[in-house]
């Protein structure tokens, strides 16, 4: 919770100091816990229903924890007509998850993301921070080359 | 110092970079970084080093031509610029051996030169035909300077259109934007002084001033690009509109998807306040203004703009009834006016160069020029600038360079998911507000998505309307149920499940939702079906009556098979195969398994570069 009171007292705890505040906490944590919530609601006052309500507006905030490395497929409209469907289809049956989970050994998290503005140089994914641009089916494979989701399960 | 004396310095300062020693620009905006600028700069850093040549490396912004990145300029003392592209790592090295070191350019690597002279062999860039059919205004210092060193924009002339309005009052300063002409850009096109004096009109002691950067349709990334490329300009047009209508607080709601733009606006700011820009008694006028960034969480909806500023008060995005207006009952009750970023450039561009030489190109009612990110099927994608009035042909063909592959142009997408497809037959409509609606589409944020006869037209529509339902917050019944019926009844048509009825259907929905809905995502949301049943009225009724898609791109209407005269049994495709659905010898013919075959495209990639055996043919 020391992480927690440091990113709080940035904030005095106003209604529109709420989604600047979810997103700080989202950074450090990786995502939002019910516990973490029920922090925000002692600060602000608020009630832990209209916390929640708004939270789960923004398709920004997860309540699950992410992969080590989180890939966002772009699904603008210029990804989408070069092919993003074929290349989340690709990095789904890759990892062995569907878009939205993550691998059971936790390593990699998927989800397909509004327009990320790299249209130009479609289709896009944005892998943690950086931008991977005019994506194909081979270079799905050689961003997972290392990979093997059975391998990994059968370590757990 | 005071400001005059400031611009001389810093135009000094930038001059330098020309006259005293070698400089390379490396283009390091987001679509630059991604093609792999990073590398090119670490390769040319690491040459010279190694020949102790001395020289400055600069990371500039986005010059617009996306489809030839990463792209660096070289500068030599005295001598025309060489603007390189498609700078691969080899390529670098190539570059820094003999152009930088050695003074040899090497044309063969060379898209144009700038500057004054020629090199032999190399056309200047901007006399280019696809550089010259354009008036790159608002982006004129993209490319060409250091985003994050306020100095380079100082010396283009930068925050002189602010020093300018310190000395006017808001009725004036109103009447330039009025002669200028200057309508919104953020896709509604309302003209700016209107807005502006409807705030001023409250009579109310706070005002604010918001410029909404969440650019959410897809396909459009031009406010990015200023961001990434020229914040300044933005940050100017803010102080002046804030000025006018009296604001000490403005904030810019920027989409969390743009981690660049973000820090650069932050830089920006910083850079602004250290040297007096902002803050208190501004420059000596006693104007004051605290500039506050609030960052988007993926709420397309929060581009609307009474969604945009609950969001800002903490609340869910939902749009609110008007009136009241947001000029009358804004941000957090009072009067606001929200600007779109391209906007707040054209602003700060008319102050600095005047509402006449603003509204000398553009149209009657459409003064001035629009910028366009140009994607999809065309073959030269990239960040366009355009006077309001040119034709949609001579953007795709003239300036786009024609379709990808020689292909045959089918439509295209203008103005987003909110906006409609313009077809062949309409390919000479002029861009400007007027005549788009009169089309059926819009003009919106400025994205132009290329489409060519591979793509389904009606498969576009359901897209769209994916996209839409999904985004609908959900607050009013037409919208929320209405969006969720067309895309049920276009999924149908989709998967080889639609019938006659739903083509009545759709536009009796369509109706209903335009008329009910609370915003303009609901009231728009029926387009993408209006426009394409419009002009692609055949292509649904294939899908129903004939069970085709003649497109050959919806999954349940195709299938792929290997053609017989033509496989060699090579076993690249069998080796590749995602779901092991292909069965063979080697120099024995393969064959696809229609029942394990997901259609991923792989195989017909590969045998492309091959033998081309692989086909796409109807299921029935």
């Amino acid at each position: 919770m020391q992480d927690l009171n440091k990113i709080l007292s940035n904030y005095k705890g106003e209604k529109s100091d709420l989604i600047p505040l979810l997103q700080d906490i989202q950074s450090e944590y990786g995502y939002l816990s019910e516990e973490l919530m029920e922090e925000v609601s002692k600060f602000t006052g608020a009630p832990e229903s209209e916390i929640f309500g708004v939270a789960t507006f923004y398709t920004q905030f997860r309540f699950n924890p992410k992969g080590k490395k989180h890939v966002a497929v772009c699904t603008g409209t210029a990804c989408h007509v070069t092919g993003a469907q074929q290349i989340i289809e690709g990095m789904e049956r890759h990892l062995d998850i569907k878009e939205g989970e993550t691998t059971p050994d936790g390593e990699y998290s998927l989800e397909s993301v509004g327009c990320l503005g790299c249209c130009a140089l479609a289709p896009a994914a944005m892998v943690d921070d950086e931008i991977k641009s005019k994506l194909s089916i081979r270079s799905v494979k050689k961003l997972f080359r290392d990979y093997n989701p059975k391998k990994s399960a059968n370590k757990i | 110092m005071n400001f005059e004396e400031m611009v001389q310095q810093e135009k000094k300062e930038y001059d330098l970079l020309f006259s005293k020693k070698d400089a390379v620009f490396i283009g390091s905006a987001t679509c630059g970084n991604s093609a792999g600028a990073l590398i090119a700069k670490e390769t040319i850093e690491s040459e010279l080093e190694k020949a102790g040549h001395d020289a400055e490396i600069i990371d500039v912004g986005c010059i617009g031509l996306c489809y030839a990145e990463p792209i660096i300029m070289v500068l030599k003392p005295q001598k025309p610029a060489l603007i390189y592209g498609n700078v691969t790592k080899k390529v670098a090295k190539e570059i820094a051996k003999s152009h930088i070191i050695h003074d040899v350019p090497l044309p063969e690597y060379a898209m144009g030169s700038w500057g004054e002279g020629q090199i032999e062999g190399i056309t200047p860039l901007f006399e280019q035909k696809s550089m010259k059919m354009q008036e790159r205004r608002i982006l004129r210092n993209c490319g060409f300077i250091d985003p994050t060193n306020i100095g380079h924009y100082l010396a283009q002339g930068g925050y002189s259109g602010f020093i300018m309005a310190m000395s006017m009052d808001s009725s004036e300063i109103i009447e330039v934007m009025k002669k200028a002409g200057v309508r919104g850009r953020g896709g509604a096109g309302f003209p700016t002084w209107m807005k502006w004096q409807f705030c001023i009109d409250s009579n109310q002691k706070t005002n604010y001033l918001v410029c909404n950067a969440d650019e959410g349709d897809p396909g459009a990334f031009m406010n990015r690009s200023l961001l990434e490329s020229d914040p300044h300009s933005v940050l100017e047009g803010i102080l002046i509109a804030a000025k006018t209508i009296g604001a000490e607080k403005a904030y810019i709601y920027c989409r969390a998807e743009y981690p660049l733009a973000l820090e650069r606006l932050k830089i920006a700011i910083a850079q602004m306040k250290e040297r007096g820009f902002l803050g208190e008694n501004i420059q000596g006028s006693g104007f004051n203004l605290e500039i506050i960034i609030k960052e988007g969480a993926g709420a397309f909806v929060c581009g609307e703009e009474t969604a945009l500023l609950a969001s800002i008060e903490g609340e869910r995005g939902t749009p609110r009834t008007r009136p009241p207006f947001p000029t009358t009952e804004g941000l957090f009750g009072k009067p606001t006016v929200i600007n779109n970023v391209e906007t707040m450039a054209s602003v700060a561009l008319i102050m600095q160069k005047g509402a006449e030489k603003y509204s000398d190109v553009g149209t009657e009612n459409s003064k001035g020029t629009k910028t366009f990110s140009l994607v999809g099927q065309v073959k030269n994608t990239g960040l366009i600038e355009v006077p309001l009035g040119t034709t949609l042909k001579e953007v795709i063909f003239d300036i786009g360079g024609g379709i990808i592959g020689d292909g045959e142009f089918k439509a295209v997408q203008i103005g987003g998911p909110s906006g409609g497809c313009i077809p062949a037959q309409h390919i000479d409509t002029p861009i400007d507000y007027e005549s788009l609606l009169g089309a059926g589409a819009m003009m919106g944020s400025g994205g132009l998505v290329v489409m060519d006869q591979s793509t389904c037209m009606v498969e576009v529509a359901r897209y769209f309307l994916e996209f839409i339902q999904r985004e609908s917050c959900g607050k009013c019944v037409p919208c929320r149920l209405g969006t969720k019926q067309m895309l049920d009844v276009l999924t149908d048509i989709t998967t080889v499940k639609g019938t006659e009825k739903d083509l009545v259907l759709l536009s009796d929905l369509a109706m209903a939702i335009k008329k009910g809905s609370l915003c303009g995502l609901g009231q728009s949301s029926p387009n993408p079906i209006l426009t394409t049943t419009r002009f692609f009225r055949n292509e649904y009724e294939a899908h129903i009556k004939d069970g085709v898609c003649p497109a050959m791109n919806c999954k349940d209407f195709i299938k792929y098979a290997i053609d017989s005269e033509i496989c060699d049994g090579c076993m690249v495709c069998l080796k590749s195969c995602p779901v092991r659905a292909i069965s063979g010898a080697k120099d024995e013919i393969h064959i696809i398994d229609t029942d394990k075959c997901v259609k991923c495209g792989t195989c017909l990639d590969l045998c492309k570069r091959k033998k081309n055996a692989v086909k796409v043919i109807n299921a029935q």
